[in-house]
């Protein structure tokens, strides 16, 4: 008989339990289908100039830092000097995909606030983006040596993510060889 | 008013080819199943919407995408797998039954037999068979009549 009296207690309380673990995740953020798969490949002008191309050739023996970013995207210009910082402290050079922007204000804006990138993909109309998986920018991935991707962040970087989880899985990465 | 209408026509109808301009490739078949592929996509970034709903420009985007590889004679698994390969079983409104979705096809299922199983025990609980009638007291039942016999409005007289 006493059963009665706990059982609505118990439901109640994993409930609770439930709701509660529910309120700390955050339902925007989508698990990748990226993570250990090897960078989709692309071939793309750069930002500088139509005759010089890009490909994912260049990830091919050394570590990678790939930032999806717009010059219309407010969050961009957030991240944008923990971009340079992150660059600046752990040696990695950043490949910049300029998504669905014109050349003229992207250029604009790296004059502007600084060009942290070694070299940026012009991607106007998105396609590489999708191919890449991006839903919204600013995205950045993580590449490795042989071109897998191991890591990605979803919208503009913290100064929390960067030095607890970006700087070491750099360095981490970089000590692996 | 008249000069309005006509006006308003004329834009309406040349607004017409750029609105269908992604599915002009398209047959009617195929545009059936590119309304029908839409609604069972996901929107990745305005959630909780498919693509078909949705005015995101990236929604957009996935919806030339269908056009195009429908127009490409891919089939419904091919352009779904295409999607998924990129964002993820997130992006379909159906998920395939795998280890991380079990709970999602048989949860309600198990949870509907709990509730069953609960409210069976709660039922078989209430009502219990009802006790034994005890045995007819014969004797007292002619008390009763005869008493009643005797005076049959002693009773009702104090009511009225």
């Amino acid at each position: 008989m006493r059963w009665r009296l706990i059982m609505p207690v118990v439901v109640v309380f994993a409930l609770i339990v439930m709701l509660g673990y529910g309120l700390t995740r955050n339902p925007s953020e989508l698990p990748s289908a990226f993570i250990g798969k090897p960078a989709p490949s692309f071939d793309l002008p750069t930002l500088d100039s139509d005759r010089e191309r890009i490909t994912d050739a260049a990830f091919q023996g050394s570590i990678t830092l790939v930032n999806v970013w717009a010059s219309w995207c407010v969050a961009c210009r957030a991240e944008h000097e923990l971009i340079t910082e992150i660059s600046r402290r752990t040696g990695v050079p950043v490949v910049g995909l300029n998504y669905k922007d014109t050349r003229e204000a992207a250029l604009r804006w790296l004059g502007r606030y600084g060009n942290p990138f070694a070299v940026v993909a012009f991607d106007p109309a998105g396609e590489v983006g999708i191919d890449w998986g991006v839903a919204a920018v600013p995205e950045t991935f993580v590449v490795d040596r042989d071109g897998t991707i191991r890591y990605k962040v979803v919208g503009a970087i913290t100064r929390e993510e960067m030095n607890d989880t970006l700087i070491p899985k750099l360095r981490q990465l970089k000590q692996a060889s | 008013m008249r000069h309005a209408l006509s006006l308003l026509l004329l834009l309406v109808w040349s607004a017409l080819p750029i609105a269908f301009a992604q599915t002009a490739d398209l047959n009617d078949a195929q545009l059936e199943r590119y309304h029908e592929l839409n609604a069972e996509l996901r929107c990745v970034i305005c959630q909780n919407r498919s693509i078909a709903e949705s005015d995101a420009p990236l929604a957009k985007d996935l919806r030339e995408i269908v056009a195009r590889q429908l127009a490409e004679g891919r089939s419904d698994d091919e352009i779904k797998a295409y999607l998924v390969e990129r964002y993820g079983e997130w992006v379909l409104y159906d998920p395939p039954f795998s280890w991380s979705t079990w709970v999602l096809w048989l949860g309600p299922f198990v949870l509907l037999f709990v509730g069953l199983v609960f409210v069976i025990a709660v039922m078989r609980g209430r009502y219990r068979a009802p006790e034994p009638r005890p045995p007819l007291d014969r004797e007292r039942l002619a008390r009763v009549l005869k008493s009643h016999e005797a005076g049959p409005d002693d009773t009702d007289k104090d009511r009225s």
